[in-house]
């Protein structure tokens, strides 16, 4: 164990029964929360889509809350405090990508789908292929995603309580993958939306106070508090600067640019993201959800600089990676250094901020879970085995098991991936989501020749190049960082697949359907042109 | 070869035919109403990509001009990253803005019609 762990361990320790309690409190709250929504679930539409009775202010703090993940406070905090101003490209490309869900997908989606993304992919299309390849691409990211998430648990776990062998992790992860069982399983949309509020409350109030602790050292002088970051880190003005992770050769400029388009494309194709624009009565409240989103989203943002450059300045960067390699911790440990290292006010700070953490990772693993169980219990389970004979109480069955099943698998591959930046696995199922699911999504939408070969084509397309590329990279293989470190068959240089796999997608799509033999249906078509764009006959 | 399970129904509604969706469809207020969404959402949508992808292209190859100092510590890389999120804000607000004055009084003309003014 190296000295900072057992530093940071050493004085959680003695706060343990205050860590733990505060932990707990969380826990019970949304299992309150969770019970009381399960009693209110009473068809499919609240099990899916909550009732479409949320606000667009509840929803647009729900989906901020889905949002900012693990990888946002934990990953792109230890990103900056790393990497300066590299470690900022996360913050800006999570944010603008939200202008694309805002202009061309939020409403459309709304008013044209009823509970999951491929409503909408397989509107106009044959159901059982499409709904198929949109079950699977939405499950794939998902659990990409939810990787992401089960590695920042085991980090802060094993900063928190000192844990580090591994079967003290795997319990860790399984507790989170059995809470996150029971808030999907018994409170479906409605119980993971009231979670996810809570918790968007909790994260912004803890980073506003940590902002404000920074900021307030250095006298509200950002100028002086990015000086002494850049003098702490030891790398002078170029701290400040980019290039210090991606501008050292031609190959990582290439991925900072794969990594560029990946984020700002994929937002729009993120399926839990999407059905939460289901929970809002029409195409108008999600249009104001998404500007409520673009609003906290964008503030919390801004905070995240405070924090990556506040740890930066206050904190020796050996200490950093010593306690994670990859920056991971830089959050809760600038909370125990503005608090004072040998402080109870400082365990205190650390231990509200690591619960924090740990409340955003089980609410955004409930969304995740809800959106690949919904798509598999309505899109594969009703409509492909089913042929949508399945009654709405049969398909929330389904649903409820699924959640199960996806929990397992997801506690499974919760070990894997621990010591890998979150960030950067986040931004693989970007990548994924903008290589297979948005480009369908715009064809779909906008396109009147795109036929269920096109449809067929991007997704599988997408979905095959963006993980095989993923697979043969050094995120995977050959490299100090990667899953598995000690085999070598990164045969793709780049880490990001995004500027091979989304023009691949969109190709695919274009190809599979001017070289389709079968005729769009025009009919369908009109349909879904007219009630994307006016909200007839929407749900 | 149309599809091979039923399309969503609605609960509340009763859906117009296809028939009728596809007059709509081809009517000239439609039309209008499409105009006004694409031709304003898809240059916007190519403007802001662009934007970000100029940040993106800057930050790799004019490294000497983004690390330019303004005043203190703050320098363009900072100055320029800052504005991606004004410029965020502002779209969003400038495109609500144009939904609620330019589509939406159309797309509810429309579909108070269709539906029968349900």
């Amino acid at each position: 164990m190296s000295p900072a762990i057992t530093l940071a361990a050493g004085e959680a320790g003695e706060h343990r029964p205050l860590i733990i309690s505060l932990f707990a409190v969380f826990v019970l709250a949304t299992l309150v929360i969770t019970v009381w929504a399960g009693r209110q679930t009473k068809d499919a539409a609240d099990f899916y889509a909550g009732g479409r009775q949320f606000s667009a202010f509840q929803n647009g703090l729900a989906v901020s809350g889905d949002y900012m993940s693990a990888a946002s406070f934990l990953g792109i905090a230890g990103a900056i405090a790393l990497f300066g101003y590299d470690g900022f490209l996360y913050s800006i490309g999570f944010l603008v990508a939200w202008l694309v869900a805002l202009l061309l997908v939020a409403e459309p989606l709304r008013n044209s789908g009823r509970y999951t993304m491929g409503d909408v992919l397989a509107y106009r299309m044959r159901q059982r292929p499409v709904r198929t390849a949109a079950g699977t691409s939405t499950i794939v990211v998902s659990i990409f995603y939810l990787l992401a998430q089960m590695a920042g648990a085991g980090v802060l776990v094993s900063l928190l309580l000192g844990i580090t062998s591994d079967a003290g992790k795997i319990g860790i992860v399984a507790l989170v993958g059995l809470l996150m069982i029971v808030y999907v399983s018994i409170g479906g949309m409605k119980g993971t939306t009231w979670v996810q509020m809570v918790k968007a409350v909790l994260l912004i109030s803890g980073t506003i106070l940590i902002t404000f602790l920074v900021l307030l050292k250095f006298d509200f002088n950002i100028s002086d508090l990015l000086g002494k970051a850049a003098e702490n880190s030891g790398k002078g003005t170029a701290f400040l600067e980019p290039g210090l992770q991606y501008g050292a050769t031609g190959t990582s400029k290439l991925d900072f640019i794969s990594l560029g388009i990946a984020l700002v494309l994929g937002t729009a194709g993120l399926p839990h993201i999407l059905i939460r624009f289901y929970t809002v009565p029409n195409a108008k409240a999600a249009r104001k959800s998404v500007n409520w989103a673009i609003g906290i989203i964008g503030g919390f943002y801004l905070m995240t600089i405070a924090l990556g450059f506040g740890a930066a300045a206050l904190i020796k960067p050996d200490e950093i990676i010593a306690s994670n390699p990859s920056g991971n911790t830089a959050a809760p440990l600038l909370a125990l250094h503005l608090g004072g290292v040998d402080s109870t006010w400082g365990a205190i700070l650390l231990a509200t901020i690591s619960a924090v953490a740990f409340a955003t990772i089980l609410a955004v693993v409930a969304g995740l879970t809800l959106a690949s169980s919904s798509s598999f219990a309505h899109d594969i389970y009703a409509n492909v085995i089913r042929k949508g004979k399945a009654s709405g109480k049969e398909e929330v069955r389904a649903a409820r098991w699924a959640t199960v099943f996806i929990g397992i698998v997801s506690i499974g591959l919760g070990a894997l991936a621990r010591d890998l930046n979150v960030a950067g696995l986040v931004a693989l199922a970007f990548a994924v989501a903008a290589s297979a699911n948005l480009p369908t999504i715009l064809y779909s939408l906008f396109w009147k020749r795109f036929t269920t070969q096109g449809a067929l084509w991007s997704i599988y397309g997408g979905l095959i190049v963006a993980t095989g590329l993923v697979l043969f990279s050094p995120v995977v293989s050959g490299d100090p960082k990667a899953m598995f470190p000690d085999v070598d068959f990164a045969y793709f240089p780049l880490k990001n697949p995004g500027i091979i796999s989304i023009p691949f997608g969109f190709l695919m799509g274009f190809l599979g359907t001017v070289l389709s033999k079968e005729e769009p249906d025009a009919g369908k078509y009109a349909e879904l042109e007219v009630r994307s764009l006016t909200g007839t006959g929407a749900h | 070869m149309a599809t091979d399970a039923p399309p969503p129904s609605t609960e509340q509604h009763k859906l117009p035919s296809t028939e009728e969706f596809t007059a709509v469809q081809q009517s000239a207020e439609f039309g209008e109403l499409r105009r006004s969404h694409r031709n304003f959402a898809f240059p916007l949508t190519v403007g802001f990509i662009a934007w970000y992808l100029l940040y993106v292209l800057l930050s790799n190859f004019a490294g000497d001009f983004m690390g330019t100092k303004l005043f203190g510590n703050i320098n363009v890389a900072f100055v320029f990253g800052i504005a991606q999120f004004i410029t965020t804000f502002l779209i969003a607000w400038w495109y609500s803005r144009h939904a609620a004055a330019k589509l939406d009084p159309k797309a509810e003309a429309i579909k108070s019609r269709m539906e029968g003014g349900a």
